[in-house]
């Protein structure tokens, strides 16, 4: 008997199609910047590397950071730490298994948007004003 | 890695438009996917134009009436047609849900678009193979497990304990939440996913059930239940409006209560 042929079955459609959800967002943003905080940590590092190399050395790095985009890419890395730690505190909540109801689910992963940029503005009024 | 975008025999192209109904003034137009395992092609888009006149309230009601009274080789599963037998579960206007419990009017304007539960292998149209999914769920043993002699009568429960399984009896394994899933999307074959992880929930969870221990043995794995990122689209989706990533996140609690 002939074997029945059948067609390599195709994978329906996922990302392409699914709605996407404030949970499903935030935690491809908690992705995103975990991974995004691997450049921030080398910012960090170069800093205290120059420091350690001497003078000159560092007042080129500082003279970067303190350059327009130095700022915009240092702002840049402070929204994404605190859109991270925020992040690793809402999931620390949910672990506890606190926090999962429908609307609070919702909230809590909009808050982490609005609350990183919340917090990122004021740490940088408060580094404007203070230093 | 993931595979973010679409295999090359999985990408989908613009389908055939099917003529509107003669003589219907108050029209839904639908986008269906479609795959015919038989012709080699490509999965497509079809348009389908239905009378709302002439249909009942559901989007069910509109793909039987698509079936009856236009294209006859639609196919897709569906039985009890009020949300307890979990077969018409399907990917529309991009949630996952029942056709039978989702009302025609409660689809947001425009073209309703209809595709198979996300990242499933497609057996034809609507219909996707679903036999890793019931194979993690019988990995999870979903019977009482109990050593002591049998009871009498039945094995007694206080209210309380039988309250414990609100919220996880009313699971109809229809996959919505398993397929709305992105860790079940990339890990699907080691991951286990919401509705077996909530199945397994009911029963650690059980007042009668003595296997407990073992029970969580046999989930203590990176993949099997870790996997799991509390990403919540399983509690977002599910059409019982029950929490799997709930459930989760207690088997997660009660292994870590196990060991301190």
């Amino acid at each position: 008997m002939a074997e029945a042929k059948v067609a390599p079955r195709p994978l329906s459609p996922h990302l392409q199609v699914y709605r996407w959800s404030w949970t499903m967002a935030m935690s491809v943003a908690h992705r995103i910047s975990g991974m995004a905080l691997y450049g921030g940590i080398a910012l960090f590092a170069i800093w205290l590397v120059s420091l350690a190399a001497g003078p000159t050395a560092f007042d080129r790095v500082q003279w970067f950071f303190g350059s327009p985009l130095g700022i915009l890419i240092l702002f840049g890395y402070t929204w994404i730490l605190m859109h991270h730690m925020l992040g690793g505190v809402r999931h620390l909540v949910w672990d506890f298994g606190h926090g999962m109801e429908p609307a609070q689910r919702i909230n809590m992963a909009r808050f982490t948007l609005v609350g990183s940029v919340i917090l990122t503005v004021l740490i940088w009024v408060v580094a404007f004003v203070a230093f | 890695m993931a595979q973010f975008t679409l295999p090359k025999n999985s990408k989908y192209t613009e389908g055939k438009s099917w003529p509107k109904p003669a003589g219907a003034t108050n029209l839904q137009e639908f986008r269906i996917y479609r795959w015919n395992p038989d012709d080699g092609a490509n999965p497509r888009i079809d348009t389908y134009y239905v009378d709302r006149d002439d249909c009942g309230p559901m989007v069910l009601d509109a793909l039987i009436w698509i079936k009856n009274n236009v294209d006859s080789t639609l196919v897709f599963r569906r039985s009890c047609r009020e949300g307890i037998c979990g077969s018409c579960a399907m990917n529309i206007m991009g949630g996952n849900t029942l056709a039978c419990t989702l009302g025609i009017d409660d689809c947001d304007g425009g073209a309703i678009k209809i595709y198979p539960l996300p990242h499933m292998p497609v057996l034809k149209d609507l219909v996707p193979d679903l036999t890793s999914f019931f194979a993690q769920h019988a990995s999870i043993e979903p019977w009482l497990h109990t050593q002591t002699a049998e009871p009498e009568t039945e094995w007694r429960q206080t209210p309380e304990e039988r309250q414990q399984l609100d919220g996880l009896y009313e699971c109809i394994l229809c996959a919505c939440c398993t397929t709305s899933c992105p860790s079940y999307w990339w890990n699907g074959d080691r991951f286990l996913g919401p509705a077996a992880l909530l199945q397994a929930y009911r029963w650690l969870i059980d007042s009668r059930d003595e296997s407990t221990g073992e029970r969580l043995d046999n989930l203590h794995d990176p993949f099997r239940l870790y996997r799991c990122h509390t990403i919540m689209n399983c509690a977002n989706t599910c059409p019982k409006g029950l929490n799997p990533a709930k459930a989760i996140a207690e088997i997660k609690k009660m292994m870590i209560a196990r060991v301190v």
